[in-house]
This record gives structure tokens, sequence and C-alpha cells, in this order.
């Protein structure tokens, strides 16, 4: 195969005797977005969360490669290596932006919690960046010096990126980004996640119960039923001739 | 036997008030302290006869390290003769019999709350701090387990938060007491409960400071020729406190940390020993020979 920048390898999780994902295999190019779509329940969170570090895999490897070839194995590092790790090399967007966010301090300031962590100590360094990030997302930048909990849930999920994006993450995993956002909202927040995948060229794995977010965001797809992959494409062809019975249910689905 | 009795033959039988492993104990902690400056040690703190958030913690350290041959000086808001600093230098002198002094120059450990002397001290004296809030990261984190992961993985971007949002709200950073300060370059430290104009004193000084929190159970320390920067941002300097025009009503040193005295327009200096010493030899009119004495004393530092 190609160039790989993202890599996991027989990746399990069990609760107990309860399989949330078995023998997950997937690589995503540098650059590249890989969509995993499947119901509730069918473990694509769960393998997202494990490549986040947020859950602690049962077994497998998950590897990341960065520009210079040095690949580092995620499941190995120790939890103050992942968080390092997450401050700027591996940032995740959750479909719950409190779990992002802290709701209490301003939408500056949470974007300031991501450019401190990394080292920034310059006042003016950290309003123009916030600013900046904050428009690029078209949050109203009067609001700027607002706490987040007085923000809407489109607005939340914009600021969300805003941070996760902060310090140029090379791999960025979206974990439902616009599940529980009014359709309208959505496609704006849809449209904002496009253009951040296309301009900073970020690698990014796309996790969603929806085929038509995932056709949008992501060229390659993964299909994952009961906690397996149960087919791999492109995501223009498995829409349009999926192979496995599930995928098929799934994408008739999708077309009601 | 009475009650009174009883009370007194305890009193005097042990110098120092404390046990002796109970003061093995403190002195133990107060080496880890040391050795890792910034560091809040945990401690047993004992049951004192003051409440706990009356300076225990404080006093538990300088009943910990007190010889004989001490000289003693307790103040409270800068003044000697403050009630708190009143009983407290005399449970200690009653207990060991050292003597004491209003004089920074003639004591050996200074007990303290709020104030560190505005007289610089010498390596051969320690100041004790009474502390009432030991964790910096009090105000951004209330779980003991991620503050415990905060300091170990020195992870500290929630307090360069929390003085963003403090600037952004206020154009300032407004903690008076308390200021955050990076000792060593490696953990922030609670300057409690001092004001922002004591805290470049803790930079690179000459003595040894020691902080008890009693109720908190902790103690740490500054270590002499240690670094004790405030947090502050590149572009925003650090301040400490200042009022423009303003000088002591007594002594007329502008200097110094002046508290305002209520209901009238004026200030005073809040370290009494400073003031009474400026008013006895007025700073102007001190002699030649006493400023090259302290211009000595700083080159030998």
């Amino acid at each position: 195969m190609r160039d790989w920048a993202l890599r996991v390898e027989n990746l399990s999780k069990w609760y107990g005797s309860v399989v949330a994902c078995e023998d997950v295999s997937l690589e995503v190019g540098p650059g590249e977005a890989l969509g995993i779509i499947g119901e509730s329940g069918s473990g694509k969170s769960t393998v997202l969360r494990c490549v986040a570090g947020d859950v602690v895999a049962s077994s497998g490897s998950v590897q990341v490669r960065d520009g210079a070839g040095a690949v580092c194995d995620l499941l190995e590092l120790t939890p103050s290596q992942r968080r390092h790790l997450r401050v700027s090399a591996l940032s995740i967007l959750y479909q719950d932006p409190s779990e992002g966010l802290d709701l209490n301090i301003t939408a500056g300031g949470n974007i300031a919690e991501r450019l401190t962590a990394a080292g920034c100590r310059n006042f003016a360094a950290l309003r123009s960046r916030a600013r900046e990030l904050l428009g690029r997302m078209d949050v109203d930048l009067g609001r700027m010096d607002d706490p987040v909990y007085s923000f809407s849930g489109g607005m939340r999920q914009r600021v969300q990126l805003a941070k996760a994006v902060a310090n140029n993450p090379s791999v960025l995993l979206l974990d439902e980004p616009t599940t529980g956002l009014d359709a309208s909202v959505a496609a704006g927040v849809l449209d904002l996640i496009r253009g951040v995948l296309e301009e900073s060229r970020v690698t990014a794995l796309v996790v969603s119960h929806d085929v038509s977010v995932v056709s949008i965001l992501a060229r390659r797809v993964i299909v994952m039923h009961q906690g397996r992959v149960v087919e791999t494409g492109l995501t223009d062809q498995l829409l349009e001739d999926p192979q496995h019975p599930y995928s098929q249910q799934l994408v008739a689905a999708s077309r009601g | 036997m009475s009650v009174e009795e009883l009370a007194e033959a305890g009193a005097t039988e042990q110098f120092a008030f404390l046990d002796e492993s109970s003061k093995r104990e403190i002195r133990r902690a107060l080496l880890t302290a040391v050795a890792v400056p910034g560091y809040q040690v945990p401690f047993a703190s004992r049951e004192m006869p003051v409440a706990r958030g009356w300076g225990s913690g404080g006093l538990q350290i300088t009943l910990a390290i007190i010889g004989a041959k001490d000289v003693l000086k307790v103040i409270d808001q800068g003044d000697d003769g403050g009630v708190n600093a009143v009983n407290l230098r005399r449970l200690i002198v009653s207990t060991t019999g050292v003597s004491w002094t209003t004089d920074v120059r003639d004591a050996t450990i200074v007990q303290t709350r709020h104030r560190v002397p505005e007289e610089p001290m010498r390596a051969d004296q320690i100041l004790v701090l009474q502390v009432p809030v030991p964790e910096p990261l009090r105000g951004v984190e209330r779980d003991m387990r991620e503050l415990a992961r905060m300091h170990a993985e020195a992870d500290y971007s929630r307090m360069w938060v929390s003085l963003y949002e403090d600037l952004v709200r206020n154009g300032v950073i407004t903690q008076t007491t308390g200021y955050p300060v990076l000792v060593n370059g490696r953990y922030v430290l609670a300057t409690t409960p001092v004001p922002r104009w004591d805290v470049p004193h803790f930079d690179g000084s000459e003595v040894l400071f020691l902080f008890g929190a009693g109720r908190e159970k902790r103690v740490y320390a500054i270590p002499p020729h240690t670094r004790a920067e405030p947090l502050t941002f590149e572009d925003v300097e650090f301040q400490v406190e200042r009022t423009e025009g303003a000088a002591c009503a007594l002594c007329g040193a502008p200097e110094a940390y002046l508290i305002e005295v209520p209901g009238r327009q004026a200030w005073v200096c809040s370290d009494t020993d400073w003031c009474e010493r400026n008013r006895a030899a007025p700073r102007a009119a001190r002699s030649e020979a006493e400023l090259t004495e302290t211009a000595r004393s700083q080159n030998r530092a």
C-alpha cells in the first residue's frame, strides 16, 4: 500500500465478555480523510476513542507517522506522553462540545488553553491567533470573550473546531461532528470542516452514522458492523454498489 | 492535681511544645521541600493549641526547627503587635525560652502571615510563612487526583488560561495575594498570602523560605538562590501594587508596602518594624557608614 500517516492494526476492545470492536485494521494516507460508518453500537466510536487514547485498547496497535517518517505507537505511550501528543499532533472533535471545551471559560480562553499548553506565553499572540481561528470558523468575533455556555450548539461546535486545529495537528479525529445539530447548522459546520480538511492537508478519521456526512468529507470509507469491519472502499463506489448485506441495508436506509 | 497544674506540667516538659518524633517528621518533610523547590510535601499536621487556619502550619515549622539560641520574631500583616502574632510568639517563647525581638535584623527565625519584611533578609535567617491555601491550582481544579497529575506533568495551561481570562475581563491581572510563581522552572507555587509587592522578594533570595499549611497538611519551600518567577505573559509586565503619590504618613517612605488608614486620605507602612526604624533614622539622613555597610553586605551576597 501507499504511504500511511495513521495505521491501526488488529485493534480490539472488550468490556468483559462484550466485544466493542474486534480486529479492526485500517490505514490513512497523509492528508487523506477516511470515513467510518456504521449504526450506533457498531464500534466505530470505540475505534476512534482508542486512537485518541480516551479508551485503552485491549489489543492491537495504533501508529502515527510524522512528516519526517518517525513512527510512534500511540498505545505504548504513557498517559503524559499521550497528553503531550494531544496538545499538538493529534486532535479530536467530539460530538458533544462540552467534552472538548470548558463551557465556563470564554471562546478565546478555550483556544488559549491549547496554545499555552503548547508553550505560547505571549498575550497579544494568543489574542490574535484566537481571533484568526474564530474568524475562520465564522464565529462572531464580538462574542470571543463570552463564556461558551452562552453559545448555541452550532457555535460551540465551531469553537471546538477552532480549538482542535489551533496547533495545526497532523491528525484530526472527528467523532460524529454534526450529529445533534439542526440540518442547516449542520450543513454550515460540515462545510467548514471540509474547508479545514482541504486547506490544512490534515490526516483525518471521520466517524459518523450518517452516510451523507462521510460522503462529503471522505473519499474512502470503511463500514463497521457489530464491532468488525465488513467492507472497505471508495465512498462513491460503496454508495453506488455496496457488497456486504449490511452495507446495502445502510445505503438503502440513507436513501430513505 | 488540678487541671491547671496538669496543663502547666505538660507545657514545661517538652521543649518547643511538640514531641521529638513529631518535630523530626516535620523536619524530614521540610528537607524534602527544600530538595524539591516548590513541591508541596504532605506532613502529619498535629493538633495545635491554635485553630487550624490561624497559623498552625507555620507554627509547627517554627517549633520543629527552633533551637534554644534562636531569636524569634513573629509578625501578622507586617505588625509585631497583631493579636495572632502576639499569641503565637507567646506560645513559642513560653515553650522554648528563646529570646524574641521586633527588629528583623536581630532575628534568626521570622514567622509571618501576609508579609515578607521590607528589610532584605540574610543567609543566616529563615522566614516561615503561615499558609491558608497552599494549592495554586485550586481556583481552576478541585479534583485532588487531577491536581496531582497537573503538578506531576507540569501541566499549567489552565493556570495560564485563568490569567488570560483575568486580563480579558479586567484589562489587568487582578490577583492580589497568593500570586503564582514558577519555582526553579518546574513547580507553580502559591505565594499565599503575601501581596504582589512581596513577590519579587522570593526570587534569588538570600534567605530560606518555608511555607506551612496546617489545615491542608502541606509544607513547601523556596531555598536561597532559587528562581521564583511570577507567572506573566511575555508582553504583560508583572506589576506590584502602587498608588501614585502615596507615602507613609508616619515615616514618609514611598517605597514600601502601604496600607490605607480607614476614613482618612492617608497611608502607613504595613511593616511596623521597618516604619519605626525609618522614623528613628530617616532614610534620607542615614549615615554614610550605614549605607556602606548595606552595600558591603549586598556585595558579600
